[in-house]
């Protein structure tokens, strides 16, 4: 889909990145474009080596490309060192002046713009208050707990108003609990600033729950771009699909293509709809993917048939690993009850059933 | 039952410890107690008195070396300590090279090489110069103790930057700080204790010398110690002792102050 230049808040076009010279040549970011809109939560997410931090600092001034624009609002910023950016970062150890108060932390970006010191201290009171530190602002950042520490680089990072805020992993130095509050409270400021927040991310979950778009990364290049229900019902490449949440692989034959749709032939003989991937090339063993929770165990026949080899039991559901007659495996997740059992054991013979709108064909 | 290798537990080695300190402090000890008798032998004892202070405080020659002492000291550990600041940054901000490990070694070549070669080679060099420019003041020795003092100014300040966590900058520089304004409102406090600590081990070292001094120094330029060492070779009285021990007092202060610093800022 092309993008409106003017509605775009960044926009990465054709950016490498390489480190090293000669033989030990290696390529952080492959040739990356990618969009980024106007007051958008967006996430660059993928396992660490991937290039998403890479391409995070190619943005915020902290590196520079080895070739390709990153444009903001439409201006090329590439070659701009980073104070003369107007996009601030919230590093992944917050990276808090230590020897300053809280207050003067968060006054800090504004003070180098060279801004009144009524008008900072106003700025910063209103900062303090957006993440509740009022009551802190005169400690040192080393006499706060993690939690406070993660507010104090967040208003520090949008006390100047940032075209675009970009976070780097920020919550993952948080334990459970804090890091799910601060992931309300990152998608409350992203709101209540309307400041466009690049997320850089491992955590799927993490990424599914915050964004309101992804782009999943994997070895210097982007795979795929779109909304987490994108991302996560129709995956266009293996990665996309293994990385987020559980899945199943099948081998299929698929004919019938068109208008992104299409009938797939199962290896147990049957035949059911999917939906194709962007840019599928026809083929003789295609990849079909089923998420464990659309799919359906019954003692009858179904679509794919088997034998139970494990079951799990998670609280809210019940992973059954079924190994399939064609001789592939396949995981039903099925919901649990308080009375009943999931109401299969191992050994047993079994049928599962797929719905109409439950498998997607990968490109790869 | 196993037990752990002590040391403390070992025969004899309370007593050899207890030897080393003693050998180590008892000669300080007589040398200052000696400071204050009142007879002029540095072995007889005489009564107590604070005379060879008060002489050592009206000798025009100690008043004129001590202050020679300060005002090298002073500004050779000021100097020292801006080229060790600069050569600190230098070699800890930046991706290592081939070359550094050299970098670092020549740095710290005064520490390696003896300082009787190192006064030898002033000697000869400064003469030359002082033919050719006809200058013969402090100069000379200001920049002969400049050179020493820099490795030691420069110890603690790397290390200091070692520590220093370079995001920190990085994110002065994210919030619009220019080069300077990072180096100035970040860099700088930051490295502070650093840069006192190696200040002061440069003072200390610079008041200490006597060998490059010795060598280095003309007629009319005695400092505290090559002063006193002038001294012992025409026969010492307590005197001597007396402003030894001032000089110990000093130093203990120094480094006292020192300490008390790097905790602090810590």
């Amino acid at each position: 889909m092309p993008e409106q230049p003017g509605k775009n808040a960044i926009e990465v076009r054709g950016v490498r990145k390489v480190f090293g010279t000669g033989e030990s040549q290696v390529a952080a970011l492959d040739t990356v474009s990618v969009s980024i809109r106007e007051n958008e939560f967006f996430t660059l997410l993928g396992p660490s080596g991937c290039g998403k931090t890479t391409l995070l600092r190619l943005i915020a001034g902290f590196d520079f490309p080895s070739a390709g624009e990153i444009l903001l609002h439409g201006q090329d910023i590439a070659p701009l060192p980073p104070f003369k950016r107007p996009v601030n970062t919230v590093f992944q150890s917050y990276a808090l002046f230590p020897h300053m108060t809280v207050a003067d932390n968060i006054g800090f970006g504004l003070e180098m713009l060279g801004k009144p010191k009524a008008q900072i201290k106003a700025r910063v009171a209103e900062m303090l208050k957006l993440v509740k530190m009022e009551a802190l602002s005169g400690r040192r950042t080393s006499q706060i707990s993690g939690g406070q520490q993660q507010r104090v680089a967040l208003a520090r990072a949008l006390a100047p108003q940032p075209k675009v805020l970009l976070l780097d992993e920020p919550l993952s130095a948080l334990d459970f609990k804090l890091r799910k509050e601060m992931q309300i409270e990152l998608k409350r400021l992203q709101h209540e600033t309307g400041i466009t927040f690049i997320f850089v991310t491992h955590d799927q979950e993490e990424a599914l729950t915050m964004s309101d778009r992804i782009a999943v990364m994997s070895s210097g290049k982007i795979l795929q771009v779109g909304t987490p229900w994108d991302i996560y019902d129709k995956p266009a490449e293996r990665f996309v699909a293994d990385f987020i949440g559980e899945t199943n692989f099948l081998t299929a034959a698929i004919a019938n293509i068109g208008n992104g749709k299409a009938r797939a032939t199962l290896k147990s003989g049957a035949t059911i709809d999917a939906t194709v991937a962007e840019g599928f090339q026809p083929k003789d063993n295609a990849t079909v993917v089923v998420r464990p929770e659309h799919a359906k165990l019954t003692s009858g026949k179904g679509e794919l048939s088997g034998t139970v080899e494990n079951i799990v039991y998670f609280g809210t559901d019940t992973h059954i690993h079924v190994q399939l007659d064609s001789g592939e495996a396949f995981t039903v997740r099925q919901q649990n009850t308080r009375s009943a059992g999931c109401g299969f054991d191992r050994g047993d013979k079994v049928g599962i059933s797929i719905g109409n709108d439950a498998a997607q064909v990968l490109r790869d | 039952m196993a037990r752990s290798f002590a040391i403390k537990h070992q025969p004899g080695f309370t007593a050899i410890a207890a030897t080393c300190f003693l050998v180590l402090y008892l000669p300080i000890v007589v040398l200052v107690v000696y400071a204050f008798n009142a007879a002029t032998s540095t072995s007889e004892w005489g009564g107590f008195s604070l005379k060879w202070f008060q002489s050592a405080s009206q000798n025009s020659q100690v008043i004129d070396a001590t202050l020679r002492s300060f005002q090298i000291g002073a500004i050779a550990a000021i100097l020292a300590t801006i080229f060790a600041t600069m050569a600190a940054l230098a070699t800890t901000r930046t991706a290592p090279y081939r070359g550094l490990t050299f970098k670092y070694a020549a740095i710290n070549q005064p520490l390696m090489v003896p300082e009787i070669v190192t006064g030898v080679a002033l000697l000869i060099f400064f003469s030359r110069i002082k033919i050719f420019t006809g200058y013969s003041g402090l100069g000379y020795l200001i920049a002969a103790h400049t050179a020493f003092c820099i490795p030691f100014a420069y110890l603690p300040i790397r290390a200091r930057l070692e520590n220093m966590d370079l995001t920190l900058e990085r994110a002065a520089a994210d919030l619009y700080a220019t080069p300077w304004q990072t180096f100035r409102r970040i860099t700088l406090p930051l490295l502070w204790p650093g840069i006192l600590a190696g200040l002061m081990l440069a003072f200390v070292i610079s008041l200490d010398d006597v060998v490059i001094t010795e060598f280095v120094k003309s007629g009319g330029q005695d400092t505290l110690p090559t002063y006193m060492l002038g001294q012992i070779r025409r026969g010492v009285t307590p005197e001597i002792n007396a402003i030894s021990t001032v000089f110990l007092l000093l130093s203990v202060v120094i480094v006292t102050v020192f300490f008390f610093i790097s905790r602090k800022r810590d």
